[in-house]
């Protein structure tokens, strides 16, 4: 099971453009991902710069619009992630647990959609797609 | 007791209990002794931890149970009479710390890799290394482990039971091995890894093409060994070989479960941060062989047969369409791979290589000339691979003949079912070329 643990940090959606975490914040969390890569359980981590930094573009009318950040109404964003592959949720769980996060910090936990927890009607939807590729592929050669 | 906080207990076994065996068979000197007491810190786990909660550092708490354990267990044991070796065996146990995470990394790493060392050792047959791996390094249980080999669990249990013994019968001391020993044990270490992948990758019975379980399973030991041993390049060869298969897993079968093979999968599923990994992974063991970027292709240090199957997996996931696959390298691999490990089922692979690269009636030379072999009399994938040659050649009747010869040597059933229908797709395309020929 592949798990994406989301970290949220409080007040990160007011961060101004080029905000980054102090030095020993960053020590504390390089010593927990190499404890999440020793364990062999890590497959991909980013962090993310401040929304301020950032755009959304929202679809309200079917129309897409633009709106740069920070974003007023944003009460928490996005800081980065983990993706991990475990047994359980519990597992997921009791590696979060073992973050050193701050005090305004939260882990919110989100297990990776799998092509069988899909109903019969949405795997329909996306095996219809290779065939595109296939007929884009075959007009090239 | 909820099964949530069973579950919690579990996940949290399935984390710390490595390092506790490890760090516990450091102190014993013996992985079998070391392995029982972690158990009994895991029994005293799950009858206190529902009352009282989880400790706040879980780690440390089964650490401190076990060790608890020994020194009971020790002084228990009227045998051992010599009272100076018990002391020291006494502070040496109780000295040591009991909070795992406060060990240095190299310290702990050094038992963690002496571990799968240990539990790899040649002593055992290939199936108590199996099973030890998974226990001791994999954290899983009896049953589980029973379960992923459809085996029953008594049989296993003793398996390990059996394995343990033999470990302290021979004194297999808890070590690294140095020099001219150390690249035979690692191959052992490597292989035992790989069997479990393959044991899910391609289960060999029953009616379940694949175990996703235990490829993930293998994967996690093996990205393991790979921070553990960072120095070898057949280690992260095989972690690219595993992850670059393992990224095809949700596109080798359908929906109802049946068998797609490789070129005819939809290559939109396969899993691109599990092909990035590998690659990235292949480097570092084209590195550490002497090649030098950015093509990667020369070796100083020729390459392991790890690093040349990863190498030809690479060739596929680069390949964005079935034909863009580039054969000719896929062939030269496969050569390259018969001088270091010469087997039939190499050569039929580098068959279905040139039979790409060069024709079907080049790949079909190679084929008939390991027909006679007898290793390869009652392998299915002879005559499958024969049959998709002899189908490319037009050469349906024989094609047939040959589909249904391997659906009868198959023990896998949803792989049979695909061998029957390709049996008789080529018996009516052999029905409709007569036809016209009329």
């Amino acid at each position: 099971m592949r798990f994406m643990m989301i970290m949220i940090p409080k007040g990160y959606e007011q961060a101004k453009p080029g905000t980054v975490p102090d030095a020993k914040a960053v020590e504390a969390m390089m010593k927990y991902n190499d404890a999440l890569q020793k364990a062999g359980i890590l497959l991909a981590l980013d962090g993310l710069h401040p929304p301020s930094m950032g755009a959304r573009v929202s679809f309200a009318g079917g129309k897409p619009k633009v709106t740069d950040g920070p974003f007023a109404e944003a009460r928490e964003v996005v800081g980065g992630y983990w993706m991990i592959q475990v047994k359980s949720k519990e597992e997921a769980i009791q590696w979060a647990m073992r973050c050193p996060g701050g005090d305004n910090e939260v882990i919110e936990i989100r297990q990776v959609q799998e092509f069988s927890d899909f109903p019969a009607d949405v795997q329909e939807a996306v095996s219809k797609y290779p065939e595109v590729q296939e007929r884009v592929a075959s007009k090239k050669v | 007791m909820t099964p949530d906080i069973r579950r919690t207990i579990e996940a949290v076994w399935r984390i710390e209990s490595a390092r506790l065996v490890a760090s516990l068979a450091r102190l014993t000197r013996d992985v079998g002794v070391a392995e029982e007491l972690a158990q009994d810190a895991l029994v005293a786990a799950l009858e206190q931890w529902p009352q009282t909660g989880l400790p706040d550092n879980p780690a440390a708490w089964l650490m401190a149970c076990a060790k608890h354990r020994a020194i009971d267990r020790l002084r228990r044991k009227t045998l051992l009479v010599d009272k100076h070796r018990e002391l020291e065996y006494e502070l040496r146990v109780s000295d040591s710390n009991t909070d795992p995470q406060a060990l240095s990394d190299d310290e702990l790493g050094d038992d963690l890799l002496r571990l799968m060392f240990t539990a790899c050792h040649p002593v055992l047959a290939p199936e108590a290394r199996v099973a030890l791996t998974l226990r001791l390094l994999g954290g899983l249980s009896t049953e589980e482990i029973a379960r992923a080999f459809l085996v029953p669990e008594p049989t296993l249990a003793q398996r390990i039971v059996r394995a343990k013994r033999a470990l302290s019968d021979a004194q297999v001391p808890f070590e690294v091995p140095r020099g001219a020993e150390l690249s035979e044990r690692l191959a052992s270490v490597l292989q035992v890894i790989y069997l479990v992948f393959n044991e899910g990758y391609a289960a060999t019975a029953g009616d379940d093409w694949v175990r996703p379980a235990l490829c993930e399973d293998a994967l996690r030991l093996g990205r393991m060994l790979a921070e553990l041993a960072p120095r070898e390049p057949e280690v992260h060869g095989l972690v690219a070989l595993m992850e670059i298969q393992a990224s095809r897993l949700r596109a080798r079968v359908d929906v109802t479960g049946a068998p797609i093979l490789l070129l005819d999968q939809d290559r939109a599923r396969w899993d691109q941060l599990l092909i990035h990994r590998g690659l990235v992974a292949l480097e570092r063991a084209a590195r550490l062989n002497g090649a030098q970027p950015p093509a990667f292709a020369r070796f100083a240090i020729p390459p392991g047969p790890y690093v040349l199957q990863a190498e030809i997996a690479a060739c596929h996931a680069r390949a964005r369409t079935a034909e863009e696959t580039d054969w000719c390298r896929i062939a030269a691999l496969y050569a390259a791979l018969a001088v270091l490990t010469p087997s039939p089922v190499v050569e039929l692979n580098r068959a279905v290589a040139v039979g790409r690269a060069a024709g079907p009636a080049a790949g079909l030379d190679i084929v008939d000339s390991l027909v006679a072999q007898a290793e390869l009399q009652s392998y299915h994938l002879l005559a499958s691979v024969r049959g998709d040659l002899l189908e490319r050649l037009g050469r349906y009747d024989e094609a047939r003949a040959e589909f249904v010869r391997a659906a009868a040597l198959t023990s896998n059933l949803r792989e049979r079912s695909l061998l029957d229908e390709r049996a008789a797709k080529a018996a009516a395309m052999n029905q409709m070329t007569r036809a016209g020929s009329d």
